[in-house]
């Protein structure tokens, strides 16, 4: 079975696990398969609306898979999936002082 | 739950805040979550790879280096705990945009500095719901 890699923020809601085997298919029927098992991953992964929040990367392997077929790119047994994170933030806009 | 961290780890955060201003440093916080509180063993510094005029006010930490973080704390049987960022000239809380892009679990430190130097510095958690924060305590 392809396995989908979870980063350290999310393995609260995978039982602690950094690893879950998940269905093949595309990334997108795996990243389904992933929270169908865990639901509480979803509005961490998704906006409101159903997107991959954009700062949620998926690698396949070393790549990132918006440089492969995106949410099309095929996953089979034995693929690794991984989520990693973008680490991004700062202040409001205009300053204060 | 209290975030652990020894003046010398909050010496680096504020040099790093010190040395990026007037734009915005970021780096991750690594350590044991020992259930009663996050013990923070070393604070390493990320490379801000958000556009450089917009780096007064954001902070982007490259996935890539984000995976050769995850590896060296893994290698060291320590976790991420959590990240840290300036706010140059503003307030050390979190902005909307902090809010639109925490992972939750993790402590959020701000490190407020200004020309004077550091002002404050505060640790926030993002709420499950992602409704907004909560404080939380920093104890030495």
């Amino acid at each position: 079975m392809p396995k989908v890699r979870i980063p350290t923020p999310l393995r609260q809601y995978t039982g602690g696990n950094p690893e879950v085997d998940v269905g093949g298919g595309t990334a997108a029927d795996a990243l389904g398969d992933l929270t169908e098992q865990h639901p509480d991953l979803r509005q961490h992964l998704y906006t409101g609306d159903g997107k991959l929040r954009s700062f949620v990367n998926v690698y396949k392997g070393d790549e990132d898979i918006r440089y492969l077929d995106g949410p099309d790119t095929q996953v089979s047994d034995g693929d690794e999936l991984s989520i990693i994170p973008s680490i991004a933030g700062g202040s409001a806009r205009r300053r204060c002082r | 739950m209290p975030l652990k961290i020894g003046a010398g780890d909050v010496g680096h955060i504020h040099d790093h805040a010190k040395e990026t201003y007037p734009q915005e440093c970021s780096g991750v916080i690594v350590g044991m979550d020992v259930g009663e509180m996050k013990i923070v063993v070393d604070v390493w510094r990320a490379e801000n790879t958000f556009e450089e005029d917009e780096r007064g006010h954001r902070f982007l930490i490259d996935p890539k280096e984000y995976i050769a973080f995850e590896k060296r704390a893994g290698e060291r049987d320590m976790d991420i705990l959590g990240v840290y960022h300036s706010h140059p000239d503003h307030p050390a809380e979190p902005s909307d945009y902090d809010r639109e892009h925490a992972w939750p679990g993790w402590s959020y430190v701000i490190a407020s500095v200004s020309e004077n130097g550091v002002e404050d510095m505060r640790s926030w958690l993002l709420k499950d719901d992602r409704s907004g924060y909560e404080d939380e305590p920093i104890v030495g």
